[in-house]
């Protein structure tokens, strides 16, 4: 039950939502539309759901086209960022919503209708609260009830737009993995929609990063993070340095200082260009082992967990530079603020569109 | 009890921030004055003039054929118009909260009119529309249908000045409560019907009865507008408010207080379910 979308393009008064969007997903897959807000991707998603209208292009689903077709011919499920739970029904009542509005020569049977809520509530581990009212439960819980309602009506596809945002950090980590878990069981295929760079990698199995309505990279988790296609991915995909600078064979001059980008030796000409680092890709030490090390003086030191964070003050550089170091490695070298030390970038990402971040 | 505890706990005493007691004593005070000569006072003043001239008196003027043929044109409007504007009110709030259209704020600001326009002027809208001498009045009263002095009038100019009161109660209720609930239901399979009956109706049912009960006592008690268009002719076009203006003017003070004192009852009825209501409301309010 694969969805294929075709040249979907969507604008509202003064601006493109989506601009020219095609995207395929095989069946069974789960997707992550990963982009800034504001980017398009809920309107996408949306559109998919039939609750809005493309102004050009086709929605295929199961290879059938959709395009026009009202929402609840869709057979899609939907999953809201609010949970959107009917507040005046029970648990039950929510979850039997979709089964009670079919036409009656469709309509199972109560028994079964019984059923199966009592099977998907025991699958989302909410068996427990069929009686209560969503007011009754905390984000977390409504959200799976959300879920298990959208399932009953045993969608082709399932969508869910940015589902954990309303949730607190714990929640919203503990709901992610089961929600892998989830699909891993039922492989319903499954397209949701977040801002959050690291819920999409961890969650699914291909990231369509979106940008101002466009598709700027899709691939594995894998390959979008290592192999990012520009710099806005790179930037979205986590925390950097960014330096500005002019690159020659595989070499980027940062002001009076060289650095080594062995993955980008097709520039022979010098070019001006933006050189990325991300904060554990850089080494600390106390000894200068290479050349190109920098000399630096640390200014700030943060807490982050496992990681210490540390904020350097570079010779010949303008910007502070940002590190982050494992912890055992702060406390071996005796780090703290004020402290000298060497710093090298072991690996520089250089892309020289004058992109904009 | 254990000893131990009593010498845990010093009472906390929680200040609160408040006006000085004579601030509060003065404004305390000058609302029940206000509350005492303006609705006790009087309130008290149509029973004691009501019953002037003792309780046979009192029931006659209430049972007399025309009090009751008032009293029944009364019940009719309100039966017509209660249910047209509780119609038309979820129609316009569905317009207004649910779609994106143009003129949407112009659309609003209008619902609020019949609230801006004199009741009088309101009035004299339909008698300049379908009155007798107006080319459509006359074309209406060729195929026999009379509007104005006549009850479809009096509903009609009902309908005009008690229209925004359900609207009005649900527009802030639908804005706030959003479109998910609704979109959810679509997505699950649900029909436009049933999308309403089941999901937005019992969401704002409270809100929904509630306008209707202001828009009932608005119905009950509306002078100016039903006035123009009454023409006031005993036992056929006289609602309850004009039968007591017509007994005042001739100078029937028992008789006109004693059928006012019907209006004071049906006000005080709607008081006590409003207040109903209200509970009822702020109860529904926790859940979501």
């Amino acid at each position: 039950m694969g969805i294929e979308l075709q040249n979907i393009t969507k604008k509202f008064t003064g601006y493109t939502a989506l601009d020219n969007i095609s995207l395929n997903v095989a069946s069974g897959e789960l997707v992550a539309l990963l982009g800034p807000s504001g980017c398009g991707k809920t309107t996408l998603l949306r559109i998919i759901a039939g609750l809005e209208l493309p102004d050009s292009g086709k929605i295929i689903l199961d290879s059938k086209d959709t395009t026009n077709l009202p929402p609840r011919k869709k057979n899609v499920g939907f999953v809201f960022q609010h949970y959107a739970l009917f507040r005046r029904l029970t648990v039950f009542e929510n979850v039997a919503f979709g089964l009670k509005v079919l036409p009656f020569r469709e309509r199972p049977s109560r028994s079964a209708i019984q059923d199966r809520v009592e099977h998907l509530l025991k699958l989302v581990q909410m068996d427990w609260a069929i009686k209560r009212y969503p007011s009754q439960l905390s984000g977390g819980q409504r959200q799976r009830v959300a879920l298990a309602r959208a399932l009953a009506v045993n969608p082709k596809v399932l969508l869910l737009d940015e589902p954990f945002s309303a949730l607190d950090a714990k929640v919203r980590q503990e709901l992610r993995r089961w929600l892998r878990k989830l699909h891993d069981e039922i492989h319903v295929t499954s397209i949701f929609v977040t801002h959050d760079q690291e819920e999409a990698l961890e969650l699914a199995d291909r990231i369509v990063v979106i940008n101002k309505g466009r598709i700027e990279q899709q691939g594995t988790p894998q390959e979008v993070y290592d192999h990012p296609a520009n710099a806005f991915v790179y930037n979205f995909l986590g925390n950097v340095n960014v330096f500005h600078g002019r690159i020659k064979n595989g070499k980027v001059s940062l002001g009076t200082h060289h650095v080594d980008a062995p993955d980008e030796l097709k520039y022979t000409e010098e070019k001006p260009s933006q050189a990325f680092v991300r904060p554990h890709e850089i080494g600390i030490s106390r000894i200068r082992s290479n050349q190109a090390d920098l000399a630096g003086t640390i200014r700030e030191v943060r807490l982050m967990g496992g990681q210490i964070g540390l904020n350097l003050e570079c010779e010949g550089f303008e910007h502070a530079i940002d590190a982050e170091i494992p912890r055992d490695l702060y406390l071996n070298l005796q780090l703290a603020k004020g402290e000298k030390v060497f710093v090298s970038l072991n690996r520089v990402r250089v892309f020289t569109g004058d992109y904009e971040i | 009890m254990p000893k131990t505890q009593t010498s845990e706990s010093a009472p906390v005493v929680h200040k609160r921030i408040s006006d000085p007691l004579p601030v509060q004593m003065v404004l305390i005070g000058l609302t029940l004055l206000f509350f005492i000569g303006f609705i006790f006072l009087p309130l008290g003043l149509v029973f004691a003039e009501a019953f002037s001239k003792g309780w046979s008196y009192y029931l006659e003027s209430i049972s007399e054929p025309y009090a009751l043929e008032a009293v029944k044109l009364t019940l009719i409007t309100v039966a017509i118009v209660v249910p047209l504007n509780a119609f038309f009110g979820v129609t316009a709030a569905w317009a207004i909260t649910k779609f994106n259209f143009k003129g949407k704020a112009t659309l609003k600001t209008l619902l609020d009119l019949p609230f801006a326009v004199s009741p009088v002027i309101a009035g004299l809208i339909f008698v300049l529309l379908v009155g007798s001498r107006t080319p459509f009045g006359t074309w209406l009263g060729e195929q026999g249908i009379k509007i104005i002095f006549s009850t479809p009038g009096i509903v009609i100019a009902t309908l005009f000045v008690t229209f925004p009161f359900v609207a009005r109660e649900l527009i802030p209720l639908m804005e706030a409560q959003g479109r998910d609930e609704e979109e959810a239901a679509l997505t699950l399979g649900a029909k436009g019907w049933q999308m309403f009956s089941k999901i937005t109706l019992p969401n704002i049912r409270w809100g929904l009865l509630y306008g209707m009960i202001l828009c009932s006592a608005r119905s009950i008690g509306e002078f100016g507008a039903v006035s123009v268009v009454s023409g006031h002719i005993r036992g056929q076009t006289n609602t309850i408010p004009l039968h007591v203006e017509i007994l005042y003017s001739e100078y029937n003070f028992a008789a006109s207080f004693a059928v006012a004192s019907l209006l004071v009852f049906l006000a005080l009825l709607t008081v006590g379910l409003k207040m109903i209501l209200e509970k009822q409301f702020q109860k529904n309010s926790f859940h979501h």
